[in-house]
């Protein structure tokens, strides 16, 4: 039996919310591997009730800043499914736009600002502002712009406002839209400068197979306003029997409920999107994979960077045609109204830039919501977190205390968790 | 000397930090007037001597009461930061409910360890002496750097103190509540550019209220437009029920009130 040590982080860092990093070890025998959750329960579902539903995509908004403008989608889908509403193709339009909008802000603060510190072996992006200007100048560029298709359709990117069950509180017009095309426009250089930075990266290898799911749409659009959800295992689920694929538990460690999958241990992000679909990403985003070098079948979960990185290049695309095809007639569209007005339940499910995400919503007669569920991609991706830890940690025994907790910190940092989200 | 800040979070979406990361055209500039020691959202770095603490988030779990009174004791000046650290904010819609009902709500009953929650969501002013607070769920960017600038020389950071109806009115847009939409616009503290409205969601008053707020008066004014005055009440809970903030409301428009 070897001498016992324990390596603790507390409160990792460069990620959203508060985490715990607590490993024993005896000789290198592994005790305890485990990501503590240790972030404030807010209770959110309960929140929910009550409350009438044109509110429920503000409130629910509020469970993240990151993810603000996917919570509201969700949140605004799931109504939409419970009172009988078809949203038309213009506002399905502005709202894929919102969305991608938030996917480019979200993978470049996680890959410029939260993980390419640790490429240059700096503890944050600051010293980088003197060391790697132009790194820096474009990180900043391409954030602002992501910020600004926010701004311009629901009025900040942060808790965004103009959601409505079959409507828009305000449609960007002609001018608005008209500023953003020029900007994308321009932006494709640093897209191409992001892709070439992180093609000249090399991260640890922690292969290790495990179900990766996604909720794909129909149409061959890549996913991320939702539909049903398919495993690599081939399954495919309906969103409002998720359910049956996606299994609630608590652990003792962990404010945020694990989530296990049919078969066992799931992954959801832009890794599994990937694998999943990358057949459906735009040629410039299959060539930033190609440069990536980055494997379809990639087990790797420091592989989710450069799978950011190539959603980057999806939806900074993405956005520049729904930008384009709104300047053609960007009129706003006749509200679409409730096929079922005395309410239901329904089901939101969307690809936010962490992974699936469900809101699941019971509306009454009056207007009001019932009872209200979420499972948030964090939640989904905890279990998988920790085995990759275990995996990580027999090659890292030999090394010092301090240096395991960084290379396990850089672990947890890949999959960008968003942890006061996942508890909620 | 530039003046050493630090950011911390107590219950909250960290979205208000994430507002500060999106001063983007002047973080450069930023970074050279303030040295920022800790801010883990961003950073690794953990320095525990700091002149300023900005704080997000309001107070949910046992914890949070002697870790805000330990940044108390450092910091010369604590700003609090956003609807949750300055009003408890949407986390304090629960407070009506006691807490045992929603950990079997949610945790299958569970109120230990990870699990534990204090009885009401409260903001940090019930804690520890604020200096100065941003408003806003989220708070406003460019808010946040007028008020680093006043820290920096010294002076008070600005808040309004009139209505959000002022700014609706200052930038045309069309008044909701007259169109029968439960606005809180004429009790709701400004300083937001009443951008809400604008995007065709009525205010919340996620900054709280201002000098002199007739709740009455709005109550009144939810009836005439078809509304019901327990309406008004309700809507006020979104961001404003922390005991404290609660009282004057509800004694002026009772959420008991069948009208």
């Amino acid at each position: 039996m070897g001498a016992s040590r324990a390596v603790v982080v507390r409160h990792v860092t460069r990620i959203e919310g508060h985490g715990n990093i607590v490993v024993d070890l005896e000789g290198d025998r592994i005790k305890r591997c485990d990501l503590e959750i240790v972030e404030s329960p807010r209770f959110f579902e309960v929140l929910l009730q009550g409350r009438p539903y044109d509110e429920a995509p503000r409130i629910s908004c509020r469970i993240c800043g990151i993810c603000s403008v996917g919570h509201a989608t969700a949140s605004v889908h799931a109504v939409e499914a419970a009172l009988g509403i078809t949203p038309g193709p213009k506002l399905r339009a502005v709202r894929r736009l919102n969305m991608a909008g938030e996917w480019l802000q979200s993978h470049i603060l996680h890959v410029c600002f939260l993980v390419a510190p640790d490429a240059f072996g700096v503890p944050s992006i600051v010293p980088m502002v003197g060391s790697h200007p132009d790194v820096v100048k474009r990180a900043l560029r391409l954030k602002r712009l992501a910020n600004d298709i926010c701004c311009t359709v629901s009025g900040r990117h942060v808790m965004p406002i103009s959601y409505h069950a079959g409507w828009m509180g305000h449609w960007p017009e002609r001018v608005e839209l008209r500023a953003l095309q020029e900007r994308l426009i321009a932006a494709e250089e640093d897209l191409d400068a992001l892709v070439e930075l992180f093609a000249g990266l090399s991260w640890p290898v922690v292969e290790r197979r495990v179900e990766h799911l996604a909720s794909l749409e129909d149409g061959g659009a890549y996913p991320m306003m939702g539909g049903p959800l398919h495993s690599t295992s081939g399954a495919v689920t309906a969103p409002e029997a998720y359910r049956d694929a996606l299994h609630e538990y608590l652990v003792d460690h962990s404010a945020a409920k694990h989530v296990r999958g049919t078969d066992g241990t799931i992954r959801v992000g832009a890794l599994a999107r990937y694998a999943l679909a990358h057949q459906r990403l735009h040629p410039r985003a299959k060539d930033a994979a190609a440069r990536l070098k980055l494997r379809a079948d990639s087990a790797n979960p420091f592989d989710y960077v450069a799978a950011q990185v190539v959603e980057s290049v999806q939806a900074h695309q993405e956005a520049l045609d729904l930008v384009s095809a709104l300047l053609v007639d960007p009129a706003p569209e006749a509200p679409a109204r409730p096929g079922r007005p005395h309410g239901g339940r329904g089901v939101g499910m969307v690809e936010v830039p962490r992974g699936t995400l469900v809101h699941d919503y019971t509306i009454g007669a009056d207007g009001r919501i019932k009872s209200a569920n979420c499972i948030i991609p964090t939640s989904l991706n905890l279990v998988s977190i920790e085995g990759d830890m275990r995996a990580f940690v027999p090659s890292l025994v030999g090394r010092p205390s301090p240096e395991i907790a960084h290379a396990l910190e850089m672990l947890v940092r890949a999959y960008d968790p968003c942890v006061s989200c996942s508890v909620h | 000397m530039r003046p050493r800040v630090a950011f911390f979070s107590f219950g909250s979406c960290e979205g208000c930090q994430l507002q500060v990361l999106s001063v983007e055209d002047v973080l450069p500039e930023l970074l050279s007037v303030v040295e920022v020691v800790n801010f883990r959202e961003a950073m690794d770095d953990r320095g525990d001597d700091y002149d300023i603490a900005f704080v997000e988030g309001s107070l949910v779990k046992p914890d949070d009461v002697a870790e805000l009174q330990q940044i108390r004791a450092r910091a010369k000046i604590l700003v609090a930061i956003g609807a949750c650290a300055c009003l408890g904010g949407v986390n304090a819609m629960r407070n009506r409910r006691p807490v045992t009902e929603l950990a079997r709500e949610v945790y299958d009953g569970r109120q230990d360890g990870v699990f534990a929650a204090l009885p009401d969501a409260s903001p940090l002013s019930s804690v520890v002496q604020v200096n100065y607070e941003i408003r806003g769920c989220p708070i406003d960017r460019i808010e946040f750097l007028e008020a680093v600038r006043s820290l920096i020389a010294g002076t008070v950071p600005y808040v309004p103190p009139f209505a959000v109806c002022v700014e609706c009115t200052l930038r045309g847009t069309p008044c909701l509540l007259e169109r029968g939409i439960p606005c809180l616009g004429s009790v709701a503290r400004a300083g937001c550019n009443a951008v809400c409205p604008a995007y065709g969601a009525p205010c919340e008053a996620c900054r709280g209220f201002h000098e002199v707020p007739n709740f009455e008066a709005l109550g009144e004014a939810f009836f005439r437009h078809g509304m019901t005055r327990t309406l008004a009440a309700e809507k006020l809970q979104l961001f404003n029920n922390y005991r404290e903030v609660r009282e004057a409301w509800e004694q002026a428009v009772p959420s008991s009130s069948a009208t």
